[in-house]
């Protein structure tokens, strides 16, 4: 039993149509045009991206992109064959301490494009997929940050986000509340954590396109065990 | 290799039939995997659907049912599935659905053609030309061939080392404290050393010669030396050594032609063990064919019974060294038969020589040379028609009971069914024996047949070996004239059926239900002979041995073709399980018994018991629709 709170989701149609219209850049608008699915598509229809971003801290605004995974799939088949990886060069020093984070070294970096080289081919493959990723304070606000740096323009799109999806499963479900009410700890809604819950295999984080596969099995997993293959995309986007 | 496949390709490498697949060949194949999660109770794989695909199974577990929905298998983690269709119509010949949530990696068409091509193990488990049972028994026959005992099983210890500027009662002391009987001697590496031997410090030493026990003896104190001498001025700076890989035949004739009792043992160039002649001597004690000579040699049941430890021995011994079920078998029944000969032997020279011709005879495993370190004793006595129970009886009477004593006292248990030379239903002349089998033969039924099933395998052991010939011609005779007893016995070959296979930790029956162990005989080798024999009987074969007997069929159009080879290698595989966990429960020093655990089973033998066990299942359906009851 869930409680259905009203969730604050922007009208993605609106702000889509209007930046494919004000953009001076191809790209942009193919991608802007590729995003705006109609929100009534069933999940099973939907061609869905996962995404990953390892940066160099949590705050877009001060850290940076090292690597992207991407996997392409749909509700009944994850096209890993098909996944694209990329490392990416920051602007500033690698810090010790963001190594031990995501596992890219200072050679790895070495001779990588910079992220305003590699931001179109990515939105490019991302173009006409639903992106899903797992906390999606990290992925979009990144990918943001990088757009305005590419081209000088604000990029924001929809995304399924697992662990919101995971959060109102097990966070804001009245079983949740009342869990929480006895002061029992909440669920965690981390990606790992989330996965045992649905019988999926442990992985070694850390790698963008494993932390991608490994996003796009929990979705699967989610919608198998909470949702249906019809359930319309607007209902899981944020 | 990209670091993100690491993931995938790793998992593979742990189950067959990935595991021996070349680390690029894995590679590739974690490149092309696709993957599905499904929630438990969901299909993954619809029959007659289309199909381009196999399976792998990554977490969870998934049911595979046949055509007509009975259950066809479980499996877990690491299993694949799904292969069957690609090799014909591209249509799922068995459905599958998630029995647990469950992720599945699926791996396309194009790849699995190309492991069966450059992979033959993979080719081989996945059964593309041949059934992987056949691969698997012919594998291991393959590697015994090559596997004679070689020198370094022998060798249990890293050889003592003296420098050759020590004194000789240095080495003396030394060779005491290590309670030893000879010392390897280096020296300041020559020009070529041809064994050299590295010390802590990372220097070379060249191995001079040997220093032993009776150098001692013979070099130091027979010649007056002082105990100060130095070894280099004693040792034979000759060096007579074998390689650890050669066979230990070739060790002894080295000893034996060098007139030598220790033979230092070298890997390439470096002293690895030294070797004494009573090394030798032990392992070769340990042979069948030694036990079998001692026996003979002994003068009383006690010290008969004292040989029932060598006979495990032997077993480990014939395990360890690659010996097939059939050769196994035999050597357990040659030694059966020497303790019952033995033992009668002992008893004439007890009771003075039998007043009429006899025959003892030997039933069961024992006839059939099929004998395992888990038995009882089945046997009788066939008399001469002379016999005049009330003249002869007290002597036969009491020969059966000293061998029946004697053959528990050497560990083989009295048989619980009786079936014993002393139960006097079963010590009986020729005539009486013949009426037995023609009214089992001629009026026979299913609940009669079902204890006297072990009469149709029988073979002489000691005595007039006629009176059993005579037993074998009436069966082989009589048998195939009588379809009612055939199909009482095919009957009885029916009642005890084997298990579907394995899942996880447990054994997986056909309707599904999970248990524990499994009793490899009642399961699998026992209804196996039995429908071997019914086939055998049919054709008039005189063999007791089941491979033999299956040779026998074979002549015939009884079996379709192939049917008895997918037999041969079944029964192999089963038997040679059910003696190695038994030599597993030898070696553990526990009983051993006919159960196996699955916890004990590898991956590749439970996979080769699942189809030993189809195999089986298939045959007993033929056998009954081949004889069927008639009224």
């Amino acid at each position: 039993m869930r409680l259905q709170r009203s969730r604050k989701v922007p009208d993605w149609h609106e702000y889509l149509a209007c930046r494919r219209e004000s953009t001076e850049h191809a790209i942009l608008a193919d991608f802007f045009a590729g995003a705006d699915l109609s929100p009534d598509l069933p999940i099973s229809e939907a061609p869905l991206m996962a995404l990953d971003l390892e940066t160099t801290g949590l705050d877009p605004r001060k850290a940076e992109i090292v690597s992207i995974g991407l996997v392409p799939f749909s509700l009944s088949r994850i096209h890993l064959p098909k996944r694209r990886y990329w490392v990416v060069r920051p602007h500033r020093v690698l810090e010790p301490a963001s190594v031990t984070l995501h596992h890219i070294t200072h050679a790895d970096i070495q001779g990588a494009p910079r992220i305003e080289e590699v931001l179109p081919e990515v939105l490019e493959i991302m173009t006409g997929h639903l992106p899903v990723v797992h906390y999606r304070r990290i992925e979009r606000p990144f990918l943001g940050v990088a757009a305005h740096s590419t081209w000088g323009e604000e990029l924001s799109f929809p995304v399924i986000d697992t662990m919101s999806l995971e959060a109102r499963i097990h966070r804001q479900s009245l079983v949740a509340r009342f869990n929480r009410w006895i002061g029992r700890p909440p669920a965690s809604i981390r990606l790992h954590d989330s996965r045992l819950r649905y019988g999926l295999p442990h992985y070694h984080g850390h790698h963008a396109v494993i932390d991608s596969l490994a996003t796009a099995e929990l979705l699967q997993a989610q919608i198998a065990g909470h949702y249906s293959p019809d359930t319309p995309i607007s209902l899981l986007w944020s | 290799m990209q670091a993100e496949l690491l993931e995938i390709s790793q998992h593979l490498g742990r189950y067959p039939p990935f595991e021996g697949l070349p680390e690029a060949l894995l590679d590739e194949v974690a490149a092309q995997v696709q993957v599905s999660y499904f929630k438990a109770g969901t299909p993954i794989l619809e029959l007659d659907a289309e199909n381009h695909e196999f399976c792998y199974i990554r977490s969870g577990a998934v049911e595979v049912t046949r055509r007509n929905g009975g259950l066809y298998d479980r499996l877990g983690e690491g299993d694949i599935f799904g292969h069957f269709g690609l090799m014909r119509n591209h249509r799922v010949r068995f459905p599958a659905q998630a029995m647990e949530d469950t992720l599945i990696y699926f791996i396309p068409e194009a790849m699995f053609h190309r492991l069966c091509d450059l992979d033959e193990d993979f080719a081989d488990f996945v059964e593309v030309d041949r059934p992987r049972l056949e691969s698997a028994v012919e594998s291991r026959k393959r590697e015994n061939d090559m596997l004679a005992t070689r020198v370094r099983k022998l060798v249990t210890f890293t050889p003592l080392l003296v420098k050759a500027n020590a004194s000789v009662q240095q080495a003396a002391c030394q060779i005491r404290d290590a309670q030893r009987s000879a010392v390897l001697v280096l020296d300041e590496p020559g020009d070529r050393p041809r064994y050299t031997v590295e010390d802590e410090e990372g220097k070379l030493w060249q191995v001079i010669g040997i220093l032993t026990d009776s150098d001692f003896r013979t070099r130091v104190v027979a010649e007056g030396l002082s105990p100060d001498t130095a070894v280099s001025e004693i040792v034979e700076r000759k060096l007579i050594a074998i390689q650890s890989d050669e066979s230990v035949q070739e060790a002894m004739l080295c000893m034996l032609s060098n007139n030598i009792h220790h033979l230092p043992v070298m890997q390439r160039r470096s002293p690895v063990g030294i070797l004494h002649l009573s090394d030798v001597v032990r392992h070769e004690t340990q042979s069948s064919l030694y036990l079998v000579n001692s026996i003979f040699h002994q003068t009383s049941v006690e010290s008969l019974a004292q040989l029932a430890p060598d006979v495990h021995t032997a077993v480990i011994r014939m395990v360890h060294d690659g010996a097939d079920s059939h050769m196994i078998g035999m050597a357990l029944s040659a030694i059966g038969r020497s303790f019952m000969r033995r033992l009668l032997e002992l008893a004439e020279e007890e009771l003075g020589p039998p007043p009429v011709a006899y025959c003892f005879m030997a039933l069961g495993s024992i006839a059939r040379n099929e004998q395992t370190v888990v038995t009882d004793q089945d046997n009788a006595l066939v008399l001469s028609d002379d016999f005049d129970p009330a003249l002869h009886d007290d002597y036969f009477k009491l020969m059966a009971q000293r061998v029946s004593d004697g053959l528990a006292a050497c560990g083989y248990a009295y048989c619980k069914g009786d079936i014993m030379a002393t139960n006097p239903r079963w010590r009986q002349p020729l005539s009486v024996w013949q009426r037995y089998f023609s009214e089992w033969i001629e009026q026979p039924s299913a609940e009669g047949l079902l204890h006297s099933s072990i009469f149709f395998d029988l073979d002489p052991v000691q005595g007039e070996d006629s009176l059993v010939e005579a037993l074998q011609d009436l069966v082989s005779s009589k048998a195939p004239q009588h379809p009612r007893f055939l199909a009482a016995m095919a009957r009885n070959a029916l009642g005890r059926k084997p298990p579907l296979g394995f899942f996880r930790t447990f054994v997986m029956e056909k309707d599904g239900k999970h248990n524990n162990s499994i009793n490899l005989k009642r399961r699998g080798t026992a209804p196996m002979v039995d429908l071997i024999r019914v086939h055998a009987l049919a054709c008039g074969s005189r063999a007791q041995n089941s491979f033999e007997r299956l040779d026998d069929i074979d002549r015939t159009q009884l079996l379709a073709s192939g049917v008895s080879d997918q037999l041969r290698y079944a029964m192999e595989f089963l038997s040679m399980s059910r003696i190695r966990h038994q030599v597993i429960d030898l070696e553990n020093e526990q009983e051993p018994d006919n159960n196996i655990e699955p916890e004990n089973v590898t991956s590749e033998e439970r996979h080769h018991l699942k189809d030993a066990f189809q195999t089986l299942s298939n045959a007993q359906k033929f056998l009954k629709f081949r004889y069927p009851m008639t009224r």
